[in-house]
């Protein structure tokens, strides 16, 4: 009964919470906060409940639902997941609950914020759970809106960014960038999705998978034939969903909006926008790009393969430029991130070929990295946002010695830090090593380039634990508390146990996506 | 039994590790309790599956679980008990329990806190230390993790024990974080292990991705797929078999690990940390790894190679780089004012040894020694921490400010420290490998003899060369530290250190005196009639193929007692009249004396070949060139472009066309509206005349032209 509504729950509790939100006083603050903590907390219940229900072995998507919604252009309300997005979804609802708790540092317009921040679930969620291209869009789109306030609004205020000869303030600077990059990367999504529902009379993506690959009819517009071979139509269609995607991972050379969102955003909107919004590129790649257009990837595969590898050496090697601490580890997204696209594109050109045994590996390596990812990137910002509430500055130069004055942030630090680097016994590890496991018989070059970024991260990560707590102690804080609250330990403590429990026995998550892996690649 | 003591071998150091940070971090005696019992618990594992290996229990004994599902099959991880993991654990176990137990002496257990010390700097005054709960979590963690490596059954877990070490050793080089040296050092060793691990990492995921598992059973056990290995050609063209790219692979991983030339340049630093993590690092656990590895990869390395046949290459590769670091690194030696840095140097050439052996497919010949040095260098550092320690007290006693740990400033501690003195001999002679009494005699004679026996001459003399400077350097440094007269006030008033440390220098002593006697080799005179070749038959029964031993040679044998008594007696010549300030008697060497203090300058080689390009490469090129001038610059372009379309939109067509012609429609009615105002009168007379005008023209329009 309950698995009727379960994913529909999911997807609204969160809208719901906030439109509450904004139901209490405005002075009362504190009420606030613990109403949407509270309330975020519901989805989290459910998607466990949901990840516990869900049955890796049984084929396609579970927990469906379908309405008529606009039956005139043959969209639906059509939800189902698969184990990719079970684990998303999972992902996405326990860190926005951290989020809120970490976020009783804004002091500013507490209902708004926190109503934003619900809202943005929402339209995370719905990308994950959605399965009919309209929706898909909708949300992908309904995401946006929320982080551009965020950014804009409770980004922090200090520096300004040098455009044109003009200063203008830094925060105004990112949002409007991520804005107007991730919509011009939409635009051709939002055509291409039109396209693939003119052609196919329906959004409905499981039908489209169905039928899409198999098209080979010119296209027609009104049962007119307008002189367009099919492979044109798809090839755009695929360009337009892979940039659209590639802008969202990001991939180099369309990630530089990201270091300057994440630098700006306040601490929690950093660690959604690196937890999750990210993983909206890739989790598109894998659902829409590889089902849809299997030709077309496997044809196309090298170039993304090439661009992932550009990204996680030019990630790295741009991480280790940094002196502000926050835009050191927003950086490393991109360096990780570059693993997860590597992956996907080999199994882009391995699915459903002789190799798609090595596909297996790679595209389990990239969800498992996602999930990865999403934990220790959101950590990191999580402690860099506890010492730069403490010490007002990111400047990598500024700290010094702080172990000593704080040993719990500094164990903390360090341990996410190794998380984030990939130490073997902690969650990275597993998924980098899948990931070069798979693409290793697929891109054997590019495999060991990356490597390059694979030591890199090393310099940067320990560039980064360095600057905080290593050396003498800087004296400006000898009188200053930097320790870590325990509200704050709270927030990063399900992160911590999450990533040492999937580093020492990952058989625990990778169970959930193994087999709809498998039957992705056709292995 | 053996199999599910086999998984609790590395747990007790893990759990350890957990209580100790979660729980007993403010508790200095509950700290160290943890973390000797744990070690205590894993000794007596590990001394129990030890005992029923040698004692003929069934080998190897192996059990797994699964660990890692991918596809339709699964990643599983087990343990792995043969003679080679047996042996490893005996001197890990025995060598680990020693460190932990004389950490609780060196970091000055039962004095209490010196209010002037501060976490993050080394005790003054022989306060406790501030950290001391913190340095037992690691050195637990550290235990965990090279146990683990050891017990495995597949080379995935090895890793993670690998990096896991690595880690540690991060950790605990710098354990003194406030200190600059110790902040670089730390970085620097993790960075420079790193950079083999990397290619280690690249190993498994082909090793792994051609054979579909990376258990030690289905690979180096499995002749088949040795033979697959051998035959298959790798990516790098026809030249090279697969087999050969792994093994050379891991081989860099060992590299980094092991502190081989070129990689060798982080472990002297690696001195920045407490005395029994240098202990920890050198002899007992990382770079025995690097070693360990090898060994344990050996069928690989030598997959398709006989005994007797011409080596192939990556066998060349090996033999070369362990060679060559033995000389180099002993070469380096000599020179060392610093006591500790002597025997980092000591030890990468020792390494050295072991790898030019494996090199050369002397597979026992590597183990042995790799045992036989794990006991003798543990116990030399742990000698030269207590000389610091002592020399540290009499520096604070006498108020001298000096380097405590420059030999120059030391002299006549064999009256001060007499047990220190002892054992640190034994420990010195063991190393040069003085004839006979001690192990190390045993165990580097076999190598020589492998090298001699099997004809590779090159390598027997670089060999026989690094044993002269082993000889020359530790008696050099035994004469400096503690024969003559004391050259400061601190060595004066150096006393013995406490039992704690001094326990386990007699241990480790009674050990590196004893454990060569197992490996006698077979024929030689007299002692073998009555001693077999244990080790030969133990350890050489952990290869598919057990190798025969050398027909017995007198000629290495020879070399061998000479230059180690050679080396030891030029040592004690030149050194045992150095006085205070007089310049050390190497210096008359001039520009080559300059060039080994120096370290060969490998390290500014590197930080302009390596370190300063890629900084700049990161910050100016990628990070200020790229992404900043390039990409944003190409953004901030379109974005400029396309406002400077929207002016030129709004300027010259919105507001000149469109505007302006909206503009004239509504201006140009107001216009006329307001030019028409003088016809609106208001005069009928006007209007009439309007009139008749207007309808005059229709009129005559429609009469005229219809």
């Amino acid at each position: 009964m309950i698995e009727d509504y379960l994913l529909s729950l999911i997807l609204f509790t969160p809208i719901l919470v906030g439109l509450l939100t904004l139901l209490i006083p405005r002075e009362r603050v504190a009420a606030i906060r613990w109403f949407a903590f509270l309330g975020s907390l519901i989805p989290l219940a459910l998607s466990i409940y949901m990840w516990l229900a869900y049955d890796p072995g049984q084929p396609g998507f579970q927990f469906q639902v379908q309405r008529d919604w606009y039956p005139a252009i043959g969209a639906s309300y059509r939800l189902g997941v698969d184990g990719i997005s079970v684990v998303l979804v999972l992902l996405a609802t326990l860190l926005t609950p951290i989020s809120i708790l970490i976020s009783w540092n804004i002091k500013d317009r507490v209902r708004t914020y926190m109503a934003l921040f619900l809202l943005l679930e929402t339209g995370m969620l719905g990308v994950f759970l959605t399965l009919d291209l309209v929706l898909f869009f909708l949300f992908w789109e309904i995401g946006l809106v929320p982080m551009y306030f965020l950014i804009n609004q409770w980004g922090s205020e200090k520096g300004t960014r040098e455009v044109g000869g003009r200063e203008i303030p830094a925060r105004n600077y990112a949002s409007l960038k991520f804005l107007i990059l991730t919509m011009a990367g939409s635009l051709g999504l939002l055509l291409a999705i039109s396209l693939i529902g003119v052609v196919a009379g329906t959004f409905d993506i499981v039908e489209i998978t169905r039928i899409w690959s198999a098209l080979d009819q010119p296209l027609a517009l009104l049962g007119v034939p307008i002189g367009v071979p099919i492979e044109v139509v798809k090839a755009v269609a695929f360009w337009a969903f892979v940039i659209a995607f590639a802008v969202k991972v990001p991939i180099w050379p369309f990630h530089t909006w990201l270091p300057d969102a994440h630098t700006e955003a306040p601490t929690a909107g950093s660690m959604i926008l690196a937890g999750v919004l990210l993983k909206l590129g890739a989790y598109g790649f894998l659902r829409l790009v590889l089902p849809l257009y299997p030709a077309e990837a496997r044809d196309f595969a090298w170039v993304l393969a090439l661009l992932a590898t550009i990204s996680i050496v030019m990630g790295a090697f741009a991480a280790w430029g940094q002196q502000d601490f926050k835009r050191l580890v927003a950086y490393s997204s991109v360096n990780h991130m570059g693993f997860v696209v590597l992956g996907i594109a080999a199994a882009f050109f391995a699915a459903g070929t002789l190799s798609a045994d090595d596909a297996v590996f790679a595209v389990n390596g990239a969800v498992l990295q996602m999930f990865n990812h999403g934990l220790s990137a959101a950590g990191m910002f999580l402690l860099v946002g506890v010492i730069y509430d403490r010490t007002h500055t990111r400047d990598l130069a500024a700290y010094g010695g702080l172990f000593s004055l704080a040993p719990i942030f500094g164990g903390i630090l360090i341990f996410t830090s190794m998380a984030s680097l990939g130490l073997p016994g902690l969650n990275g590890f597993v998924s980098e090593f899948l990931v070069v496991r798979g693409a290793w018989p697929i891109y054997t070059f590019y495999t060991v380039l990356s490597m390059l970024g694979l030591l890199v991260t090393g310099i940067y990560v320990l560039k980064g634990i360095r600057g905080t707590l290593h050396g003498p102690l800087n004296e400006k804080y000898a009188d200053t508390p930097i320790e870590i609250n325990r509200r704050e330990i709270i927030a990063i403590a399900p992160l911590m146990v999450l990533m040492l429990s999937i580093g020492v026995w990952p058989s625990w998550i990778v169970k959930v996506f193994n087999e709809t892996v498998m039957r992705l690649v056709g292995a | 039994m053996i199999e599910i003591i086999s998984w609790l071998i590395p747990l007790p150091p893990l759990l350890a590790f957990g209580l100790i940070v979660l729980f007993a971090n403010r508790s200095n005696r509950a700290s160290h309790t943890l973390g000797i019992g744990a070690m205590l618990i894993s000794w007596a594992l590990a001394m129990s599956v030890f005992i029923s290996a040698v004692s003929g229990g069934e080998l190897p004994v192996s059990t797994e679980v699964e660990w890692l599902p991918t596809g339709d099959t699964a990643f599983n991880i087990g343990t792995w008990i043969d003679p080679l993991t047996a042996v490893t654990l005996f001197f890990v176990a025995w060598t680990m329990l020693a460190i932990f137990v004389y950490s609780v002496g060196y970091h000055n257990y039962g004095n209490a806190r010196d209010p002037e010390d501060r976490p993050g700097f080394p005790p003054q005054a022989g306060g406790i230390e501030p950290m001391y709960a913190r340095f037992f979590a690691f050195i637990s963690l550290f235990a965990f993790a090279m146990l683990a490596l050891v017990v495995t059954d597949n080379l995935l877990v090895l890793f993670v024990g690998w990096e896991i070490m690595g880690f540690c050793s991060y950790l605990l080089i710098g354990f003194w974080y406030g200190k600059d040296s110790a902040k670089a050092a730390m970085v620097k060793a993790f960075m420079t292990t790193r950079v083999g691990d990397v290619f280690l990492l690249l190993g498994l995921a082909y090793l792994y991705s051609l054979t579909g598992t990376l258990t030690y059973s289905e690979i180096l056990l499995n002749a088949e797929t040795l033979e697959r290995l051998a035959t298959t050609p790798s990516v790098l063209g026809p030249g090279t078999s697969a087999a050969a790219l792994i093994a050379l692979l891991f081989f860099i991983g060992t590299v980094g690990k092991a502190a081989q030339w070129p990689l060798h340049t982080w472990l002297p630093d690696a001195m920045e940390g407490p005395t029994p993590v240098s202990a920890m690092i050198h002899a007992a656990a990382m770079v025995s790894a690097g070693i360990y590895l090898i060994l344990r990869i050996f069928p690989l390395i030598t997959a398709g190679w006989r005994h007797g046949e011409p080596l192939p290459d990556v066998m060349v590769i090996i033999a070369f780089i362990g060679a060559f670091t033995a000389l180099f690194a002993a070469s380096l030696a000599i020179g060392q004012n610093d006591i500790k840095r002597v025997l980092a140097y000591s030890t990468i050439s020792q390494l050295g040894y072991m790898v030019a052996a494996v090199g050369m497919g002397a597979f026992v010949a590597a183990a042995f020694h790799l045992i036989t040095h794990a006991f003798f260098k543990a116990l030399l550092f742990l000698g030269s921490g207590s000389v610091i320690h002592g020399v540290e007290h009499g520096a604070h006693e006498s108020g001298e400010h000096i380097d405590p740990n420059d030999m120059t400033h030391m002299g006549g501690l064999r009256k001060k420290m007499p047990l220190t003195f002892w054992t640190f001999l034994i420990g010195g002679l063991t190393l040069a490998g003085f004839p006979i009494v001690t192990a190390g005699f045993w165990s580097k004679d076999e190598i020589l003899a492998e090298a001699y026996g099997t004809n590779h001459l090159a390598i027997f003399i670089v060999l026989a060369l690094a044993a002269l400077l082993t000889a020359f350097y530790t008696m050099r440094q035994i004469t400096l530290t503690f024969l003559g007269e004391p050259r400061s006030k601190a060595a004066e008033h150096a006393i013995e250190s406490k039992w704690t440390m001094t326990a386990p220098l007699a241990m480790l002593a009674l050990f590196s005196l004893t454990i060569g006697w197992a490996g006698i080799p077979k024929g030689f005179p007299v002692l073998s009639s009555f001693i077999p070749n244990w080790v030969h038959e133990f350890v050489g029964a952990t290869l598919l193929e057990p190798v025969e031993s050398l027909e017995f040679n007198v000629i290495p044998l020879l070399v061998s007692v000479g230059v180690a008594l050679g080396g030891l007696l030029i040592g004690y010549l030149m050194y045992r009249r150095q006085e205070a300030g007089a310049p050390d008697p190497l210096a008359r060497l001039g520009r080559v004396y300059v060039w080994i203090q120096n370290k060969y300058y490998f390290d500014e080689l590197y930080d302009f070949l390596f370190v300063r390009p890629l900084y700049w490469i990161a910050e100016t090129f990628v990070y200020r060139g790229l992404d900043r001038r390039v990409i944003d610059g190409t953004l901030h372009g379109v974005a400029g472009l396309a406002g400077r379309l929207g002016g030129f939109l709004r300027n010259k067509i919105d507001l000149p066309i469109v505007n302006a012609s909206g503009d004239l429609v509504g201006e140009g009615i107001k216009t006329a509206g307001f030019e028409g105002r003088v016809i609106q009168t208001g005069r009928v007379q006007a209007y009439l005349i309007v009139g008749i005008i207007f309808a005059g023209a229709m009129l005559s329009y429609i009469f005229f032209l219809s």
